[in-house]
This record gives structure tokens, sequence and C-alpha cells, in this order.
């Protein structure tokens, strides 16, 4: 079995910073990292290869640098890796990334057919959740978001079960392969690199396409040209206009700044307390 | 991977592609009117779509054009009776997709049923909810359309040109960005739920028109198959985003025991708890109880935020409470900036004195915890 998991080179976000000034990111210094979605979705991957047999290839697009993000999917146990890398990226939206990253996952199943497409749930950066079903929709490839456990893959009968979380409950749903699947948050735990993989990922010769040798055949779908999104403007929220009110706490007790509180949310909104009796009164 | 154009009149980086404006392509200029796809799922409408036609309203409004609410659903009473609702909440118009195989959300009869409806009746907006079904649709249709797909907005207005301006939070939520589909139509955005106010219903309201369109597949087109539905208990379901009152800590209140503060006043008031984003990452709090743009949009009327310093992402996600109380012992935490009401202290000493006076205010004796 052949599967491909899309991998994205994230800032760790929580570490981002903006100039105060400019409002501009300010990426020195800021650490990359595989977007955390990411790992379950390769895990979950690893774990189906490691039960069936066959390979995980992990695909990403993303400036050279990307190549590190590659490299730690092959530590912790990916077979083989490609970095779509090519200026005719840049600026890409979702919908152009998807048309990249489709093309090179059917590059990659020209010498090697692929059975599933695995990609994040979505990433921490962009938060958008769109590349994966782009590329499954790309591909013709049955898509399963959101999921929650692997049941079960019958590569005679080219089935797959899975659950999958909607809003109100789970779906078990069964499709066929070739199939796409995005791994829900918390559906496993990565697995710790072992010290054979981690050196076999160090001399890997991991494959570097540009548009041309991923075959993309329409560089006009590509990048900002091929974005139909335009981001306008970038910015800081502005302060709400009334400034809050703030509570007298200079050698006050934490029961006098309590009781000064209450007050004032009372006096701010004058029906609450009345709402507030009846829900404080109910039975949870 | 966003790199500044040579043509772009201004400076900053990330406004780049400003420059970009091209007329809108004669085949796009016939698609009219905003359109909310109105998300029923095993019956039951999600409320995110009926905040959509409030919001779609008022951009219909603005442009001087008709809303409508897309409708898909099973033949039977709880797919009409969307329909009959979806007017008195505002829509002029419904279109609807009546049909067996729309009776639980697969994505296959779903994109096409709003792809083809989308063709035929060319809208210039489409909203969706930005649920698991609304983001799985969203992204199926819009890759199929090749157009523009603007995920969890936070705010929608049509400027002067009479384009959709959909703004998100981005980097992670630390910084805001307008996004515009200036060439393609539908302008499509997801919203999530609570981020919009839920409108007033109004059944006088006049019964608009009904479009219906015919879906055209049988069982054998759709690969996936529903081996069965295991429906959430609801102890499971935090009802987080629709609460009346909530209550979230964040790393402010320094060890996981200490939480205990946060839920003893969410008893004591009847009220939901939450809390910010590093608390679920570091295992603190469930996903499902995280408040923030990566987690729940929250909209109560009374938020008290405990050691919570207001980070972007967490801000957009509570801004449309009616009112904010913010506990931090730092006077400069980004939380003030949002807060109706402030105290500058320590959330362990404020949250267990703020627990006893509401407990004495409200009368309730009841144990915490």
């Amino acid at each position: 079995m052949h599967i491909v998991v899309c991998i994205k080179q994230v800032p760790d976000s929580a570490q981002i910073r903006v100039h105060p000034v400019t409002n501009t990111i300010m990426r020195q210094g800021v650490p990359s990292v595989i977007n955390p979605y990411d790992l379950y979705s390769l895990e979950e991957a690893m774990r189906l290869r490691d039960k069936l047999g066959g390979k995980v290839t992990v695909l990403s697009m993303g400036p050279p640098m990307a190549e590190d993000s590659l490299r730690k999917a092959l530590g912790l146990g990916a077979d083989d890796a490609v970095l779509l890398t090519d200026r005719f990226f840049a600026g890409s939206d979702t919908l152009a990334t998807s048309y990249a990253l489709a093309s090179a996952i059917k590059k990659i199943g020209e010498t090697d057919p692929v059975d599933i497409v695995f990609a994040g749930k979505q990433t921490i950066d962009g938060d958008t959740a769109q590349v994966g079903p782009g590329i499954a929709k790309r591909l013709n490839l049955q898509q399963l978001t959101y999921v929650a456990k692997v049941e079960g893959v019958d590569l005679e009968k080219r089935e797959v079960v899975v659950h999958r979380r909607s809003e109100g409950g789970v779906q078990v749903l069964k499709t066929t392969l070739p199939c796409l699947i995005t791994m829900l948050e918390g559906s496993n735990s990565i697995r710790f690199g072992t010290m054979p993989d981690m050196f076999r990922a160090a001399r890997h010769k991991l494959r570097t396409w540009s548009a041309e040798a991923a075959g993309i055949e329409d560089i006009s779908l590509c990048g900002l040209k091929g974005s139909p999104t335009v981001v306008k403007k970038v910015f800081a929220p502005s302060a709400r206009k009334d400034k809050a009110v703030m509570i007298d706490v200079s050698g006050k007790s934490a029961d006098e700044i309590s009781a000064a509180a209450i007050d004032a949310i009372f006096k701010a909104q004058p029906k609450l307390e009345a709402d507030m009796l009846e829900l404080a009164a109910g039975t949870r | 991977m966003s790199e500044p154009t040579k043509k772009a009149p201004v400076a900053k980086p990330a406004g780049g592609r400003a420059g970009m404006k091209k007329e809108l392509p004669e085949h796009f200029k016939s698609y009219k009117h905003v359109w909310v796809f109105v998300e029923m799922e095993r019956g039951v409408v999600h409320p995110v779509s009926w905040e959509l036609l409030g919001e779609g309203r008022k951009l219909a409004d603005k442009l001087g054009v008709n809303l409508a609410g897309v409708v898909m659903g099973p033949p039977g009473e709880a797919t009409r009776a969307a329909v009959a609702e979806s007017y008195t909440y505002g829509a002029d118009t419904v279109y609807l997709v009546e049909d067996p195989l729309l009776t639980d959300y697969r994505n296959e009869p779903f994109s096409k049923a709003l792809t083809d409806v989308v063709n035929a009746y060319q809208p210039e907006v489409l909203l969706l909810g930005a649920t698991t079904l609304g983001r799985d649709l969203a992204g199926s249709v819009a890759t199929t359309l090749k157009t523009g797909l603007t995920a969890d907005c936070t705010e929608l207005a049509i400027d002067d040109e009479r384009s959709l301006a959909a703004t998100r939070p981005t980097f992670g939520g630390s910084l805001l960005c307008t996004i515009h589909t200036l060439n393609y139509r539908p302008q499509m955005a997801t919203i999530r739920p609570r981020v919009m106010a839920m409108p007033d219903k109004d059944e006088s309201r006049p019964v608009g028109a009904l479009i219906e369109h015919p879906l055209n597949m049988a069982e054998d087109d759709i690969v996936t198959k529903i081996l069965s539905f295991i429906a959430d208990q609801d102890s499971d379901k935090a009802q987080l985003a629709y609460a009346d009152v909530v209550v979230a800590g964040g790393l402010g209140l320094g060890k996981p025991e200490n939480f205990k503060l946060v839920t003893d006043l969410a008893t004591v008031l009847g009220a939901e708890y939450g809390g910010s984003r590093p608390l679920v990452q570091k295992g603190w709090i469930a996903a499902e109880r995280q408040i923030g743009q990566t987690g729940k949009t929250i909209r109560p009327k009374l938020y008290i935020a405990a050691g919570i310093s207001g980070a972007i992402q967490h801000r957009v996600g509570v801004e449309g409470a009616d009112c904010i109380v913010a506990i931090n012992s730092d006077p400069n935490a980004a939380i003030f900036e949002i807060a109706h009401i402030g105290i500058v202290g320590d959330a362990l000493t404020i949250l267990p004195a703020l627990t006893e006076a509401f407990r004495k205010r409200l009368s309730v004796n009841r144990m915490a915890g």
C-alpha cells in the first residue's frame, strides 16, 4: 500500500510576534515546525503501513527550507519524501496550493500508485481546512475529513471504514480506495523517531521538484496568478472605543474587590441579575 | 509563501496583492444575490444558518439584491420546516434540493447539489457555517467552481466596488486580514457559529419564492456509504458556544489544579466553563472547551476571563459578549483592551472571593464543584 502524507512547515504560531509600529510579522528567530495537525495524519499513515505493509511518502510544498520538516518526518519513520518548491508557487492561496499538491501526487502515483492521501485537518497558520478537500476534489478521491478513527482498511476489497466526526455525533463511513483522509486532533499520538530512522533521514536523498518536474501543465494556476483570493489589508484590531471600567484595587481586600465588581457588572447590565438568578437556580 | 509583488503600491509585504484589481470577467457579471447554505443534519437546522441569514440580509440590502437560503434534505416535514423558517429569518427566496439521498451528510451528493444550484442560478456571494459539515462542503464546492473561499471570517462587509470584504484572523491569530475574491464568482466565505448575532425571527415576513432543483443522482452513484451514526451523549456536548454565562481561565492560573477555581465559579453561576488555547495545548482542559479563533466562539451575556492575557486569537472568539470581565495581574494585558470591567489582581485570590460574593448575591446555597 502506498500512502502520501501532505505536510506543511509552519512558524510555531504561539511564538509569532507582531511589530508594534509597522504591524508586520517578525519572522526572525521564529522556529519552524511541522504543522501539529499533520502529525496525527502522519502517525495514522505509518500505523497503517506497519500493519498492512507498503510505504509512506511525505510531500510538502514550500520554500527550500521546508526540507527540514520533510527530514523530520523521515526521522519519525516516513519512507520517502518529495519537496515541491518553485518561485511560481509564491503567494498561493488554498485553491492554487491544492492544484500544485494534486499535480505532485499524480506525478508520484505514476511510478507508485497511491492508495490513500492524508492531510492535516487544517494548519495552525492559515487555519482554513480547505487544502485537503481541494486535493480530494481535483484527484477525484473519496473525501473523509475530521476522522477520529480508521477502523480498518481491506486491501483486497479496496475498502476503508472510518469514524468521522460530525456536529452531533460520529458517522461510521465505508468507502473505496483511493481516498483522502484528514485526521482529528487527539486521534493518536506521534511516535518518537528511532535511531536508525534518524540516521536514514539525515542521509536520505529526497526528491526536490520544481513546478515542471511535478508535471504541472498550467503554471498560471499556481501562485499569486492562480489564486482567486486577494489579501487587501493586514492590520491589528483596534481597541474597543469605551475603556474598561477598572475596579479600584488599591488597599482593598479580595472580598471588597469582588463586591465592587459585581455591582459594576449589574450596573452595566441591569437585566443580567434577573437572568442570572434564574440561571443559578437552574439545576445542572 | 507570500512574497511582495513588484507592482504593489504599498510597501507592506503582506498587502502585496492590492494591485491585482482587474475588471470582473463578462461571464461573471450576471452573478447576483446573496445566498446562505442552510445546514440541516438529521432533521435539525444548525443555528449558524440563521445567524448567517441575519448577516446575509445586511449584505443583500447593501448590495440592493435578494437574500436566498439553500436548503438540502430528504422529503419530509423537517426539510419543509427549514424552508419555512428561512423566510422568517430574512430569506426572500429559497432554493430547495429535496432527495432521500440527502438524509445524512455525505460529501458527494451535497457538493453536487450545491455546485449544480450555484451554476444554475449564479449567486454573487455564498456563505456557509464553518462547521465540520460546512467546511467539508465549502472546500469541495469552491474547488469545483474554481473560486475564492475565505475561511472563518469574523467580519463581512461590502466595499465601494460591490466586492465582499471578508475579514479573518491570520498568522495563527496574531493579526487580522481582509480578503477579496475580485475576479471570480461566487465570492465564498465560511463563518463560525456565534460570530454573527442571531437575528430575531419575524413570522410576519412574507413567504417568498421557492425554487426546487433536482439532485439527479442514484444511490449507486455515491461511493461512500453510511454504516451507522453514533449520536453524542448530551453530557459530552459542551454547550459553550450558546451559553449565557461563561467563565474561563488561562495560563495566569499557574497550574492545572487551580483550574478548579474556574469551575467552582461556573457552578455557582450555572455557567459553562472554558479556557484559552495554551491550556488545551498543555492538556489542562479538553479541546472542546477551548475559547477563541481555533476553538469556540462565544456570545454570552457575561464572560469572566481569569488569567487570560487576551491574544487576538482569543479576543476574536469573545468579542461578541455583552459584558466582559477581565481579571489579570498584568495591568497592561491586552484583555483589558476589550474588557468592559477590569480587575488588576491575582486570579487565584479574586476567583474564590468572587465565587463567594456571587453565591451570596444570587442566594445559591449549593456546594461548589
